[in-house]
């Protein structure tokens, strides 16, 4: 417990879920076209993930920010650990390095 | 002083950067959620620092977002990077 119930609800999320991206909309329907991008990644790699919409809560699009430390959204997380934004989940996907790490994690056969 | 300028002399004094190329892409996101009706509210930066050698990108990443954090909280909503090393450039021609 880290005495902010946003954290811990973040954390709580991260430890029940191998992959989340926090992001703005829903993997249906994302209101963003950076948090889009990333949903398209996944979905094309067929890796399992829970989408966190920050736009329903203030409170929790400000506290990943700081969580993170991190400014912008999405935010990818697998296996509890930041990945990286859009930019670097693009950079990885184009690479290989994401399907590798995915592998690595067992999250991906 | 336009946000562009502002975030080029921080980029320069913090990374020493041997390419800086900051381009404004607000234009592309008009009307969207969170583009500013007076533009300078999506940025794409291309940075070649040596300060980045040795780091990861989140690492790399955030030293620019620590850079920029005035501009980010007051104006920018979005923000594209590349933060690439010489040695990475090098290998990339």
């Amino acid at each position: 417990m880290s005495g902010n119930p946003v954290f811990d609800r973040i954390q709580q999320d991260l430890n029940e879920n191998s992959v989340v991206l926090f992001m703005k909309g829903t993997p249906m329907f994302p209101q963003c076209g950076f948090s889009a991008a990333v949903v398209q990644i996944l979905s094309d790699l067929g890796v399992k993930f829970k989408g966190i919409d920050v736009l329903v809560d203030p409170s929790l699009r400000d506290g990943i920010k700081q969580f993170t430390n991190w400014p912008t959204i999405p935010q990818l997380y697998v296996k509890g650990e930041f990945v990286g934004g859009c930019d670097i989940v693009r950079e990885m996907a184009a690479n290989g390095e994401l399907k590798g790490l995915l592998k690595d994690k067992g999250l991906l056969s | 002083m336009l946000v562009r300028d502002k975030m080029e002399r921080k980029l320069i004094e913090g990374l020493a950067p041997q390419r800086l190329d900051i381009m404004d892409e607000s234009g592309r996101h008009h009307g969207h959620a969170g583009a500013n009706p007076e533009g300078e509210s999506h940025f794409r930066i291309e940075i070649v620092s040596k300060a980045f050698e040795g780091k990861p990108q989140v690492a790399r990443q955030r030293l620019v977002y620590s850079l920029l954090a005035e501009e980010l909280r007051e104006r920018v909503h979005a923000l594209s990077l590349v933060t690439l090393t010489p040695d990475e450039v090098t290998k990339r021609n």
